[in-house]
């Protein structure tokens, strides 16, 4: 993990953002504050050739960490051929963080399931709306306090025979 | 004076060339096309969150459904993600298969595509060929696993079952017929004058323009960006198969095409090179706290039937951490991000789907363009809405 290149570089220049640097499996996680998330990304797109948006996504731990949300980038470098992941704590007080698509165009539509299934919304976004789910939709899915079975419907208990 | 105005046309969901059920809005001045607006998700069944109520085991079968044109290859996408979190060795034998059948799943989502694509653009014989060779893939499908379409045939660890023995010799008669297939598709299409004209200078976008809005897979190729996760990030053993990576030049519908069609022709090659290491051995982990025991174990043992019994009603669990795992599906990059917490059941399973990203880039590829060009660019894109709803 010591010798990845980004997390040497990211160390030098971005010291007080980062809160944690994980390695497993072979795949490296870093996690750095919100509000340096787009200083972060676009360094590792303009410095080190991490030129390729993978994925964005998010991650719901209610109840289970003191920042309910965690916004997680997958980067891939096409001339290095190496992975990276970044993550990002949202609490769920300022449900919102910086837009990545002034960055990379893919996050847009990324961004807009991220905000259709989260709640999670994205700054200087240009173009929000709900993707999956039809606009006058309320709730969002994929949180964890969202019934499996979708709103004011009995949950399923199994099979009766 | 005549005034003009701007015309909103709605185009979708049910129209024979979206390829299921999406829907675009087009403005249009005349018959050229000013804005795309594509609306989606009406296929959406919420894979992700049903994941995240269902053992590992029980969200294979939900994986086939994704893209369901290359249901092995879904498979083999979450079931690495899956391994590579419990860190088990597969054996060589199933290894192997699992490369036969995503090259094979590679042939069927191609054939599909170019059948589809032929035909939207008015070259109807093609569609009938190509789906003659799909079949004997969806029959090889029913061979190994009883289903045609949701195979749901890899486990964690290996395979559900070994092979057939006519497997080997119904593949190999199938591939060495197939480079003369493809040469009759060719026949009727790359020299054909309404074919290029329809393709040639269509959907163009630049290799800097495809990287920056994600785009994987052969459309990526097609715009001369030679990557290609089979040869640069191997996976299942990928490594050890040679193979050609073709790229495109001129960014446009034909390029795109010549990729693909070069794509199943090393597709048989790599089968080809796969079935002569075809060697008998386990095609199961011997990892019992993951894998179903043996049928006769379960039917003659106690043992085994409490075995069976615990993975089924329990689930295996799986060690804390999360892990990504992307694979060169037939349409791109086809991605599993799981974070588990060490129960059975995932904590969180993202997809990462190929064609979802790469419709972003539809409304850059046909702006300015006519309304039958865009039925060529949603063609070449190859989408499938049931990857993309999710």
């Amino acid at each position: 993990m010591a010798d990845n290149r980004a997390v040497v570089r990211l160390k030098e220049k971005f010291a007080s953002s980062i809160i944690e640097i994980i390695e497993f499996r072979g795949e490296v996680t870093v996690t750095v504050h919100k509000q340096d998330i787009l200083n972060v990304l676009s360094f590792l797109k303009q410095s080190l050739q991490y030129n390729m948006l993978t994925d964005v996504t998010a991650i719901d731990y209610l109840g289970k960490k003191d920042e309910r949300f965690m916004m997680v980038y997958q980067l891939y470098s096409i001339p290095n051929k190496d992975k990276l992941r970044i993550k990002a704590p949202v609490s769920e007080s300022e449900c919102h963080i910086q837009s990545a698509t002034q960055v990379w165009e893919t996050a847009n539509w990324l961004e807009r399931e991220v905000y259709d299934l989260f709640g999670i919304t994205f700054e200087n976004h240009p173009d929000l709306r709900r993707i999956l789910m039809t606009p006058e939709w309320e709730g969002y899915p994929l949180r964890k306090d969202y019934p499996l079975q979708g709103p004011d419907r009995e949950p399923y208990k199994g099979r009766l025979s | 004076m005549a005034t003009t105005e701007k015309m909103i046309l709605n185009m979708g969901p049910q129209h024979p060339s979206t390829h299921g059920v999406l829907r675009l809005v087009l403005e249009l001045d005349g018959e050229v096309i000013t804005k795309i607006t594509p609306d989606i998700g009406f296929l959406h069944r919420g894979v992700e969150k049903l994941s995240e109520h269902r053992t590992y085991h029980q969200v294979l079968p939900l994986t086939d459904r994704l893209d369901y044109l290359a249901p092995m290859s879904n498979n083999l996408g979450y079931i690495l993600a899956v391994e590579k979190l419990l860190d088990i060795e597969v054996p060589e034998r199933a290894k192997v298969i699992r490369i036969i059948l995503a090259e094979l799943t590679r042939l069927k989502s191609h054939l599909v595509w170019l059948a589809c694509h032929a035909l939207d653009i008015g070259a109807m014989t093609v569609f009938i060929y190509a789906f003659r060779e799909r079949e004997t893939i969806m029959e090889t499908y029913e061979l190994i696993s009883g289903a045609r379409m949701t195979s749901n045939f890899f486990r964690a660890g290996g395979l559900s079952m070994d092979v057939p023995p006519e497997f080997e010799k119904k593949v190999r008669d199938f591939i060495s017929s197939m480079p003369g297939y493809l040469d009759q598709y060719e026949g009727l299409l790359t020299t054909n004058p309404i074919w290029l004209k329809r393709t040639i200078g269509n959907g163009v976008i630049s290799a800097e323009d495809a990287i920056d809005i994600g785009i994987t897979g052969p459309a990526l190729r097609g715009s001369g960006v030679d990557l290609d996760l089979r040869r640069d990030n191997p996976y299942s053993g990928y490594d050890e198969y040679q193979f050609q990576v073709p790229v495109g030049e001129k960014c446009d519908t034909f390029d795109r095409y010549k990729v693909r069609l070069v794509e199943m022709r090393e597709a048989c090659k790599i089968i080809n090179q796969a079935l002569d290491r075809l060697k008998p051995g386990p095609v199961l982990a011997d990892s019992p706290q993951v894998c179903y025991p043996p049928k006769e174990n379960v039917y003659n043992s106690i043992e085994g039937l409490i075995h069976h019994f615990k993975i089924a009603s329990e689930g295996y669990p799986v060690p804390a951490g999360e892990v990504y795992q992307g694979v060169e599906a037939p349409k791109g990059e086809l991605g599993f991000y799981i974070v588990s917490d060490g129960s059975s059941k995932p904590y969180r399973m993202r997809i990462r789907p190929p064609s979802f990203v790469n419709l972003q880039a539809i409304e850059k590829m046909a702006k300015g363009s006519m309304i039958a060009d865009l039925v060529a660019v949603i063609g070449t894109l190859d989408i499938v809405l049931g990857e993309i709803d999710r």
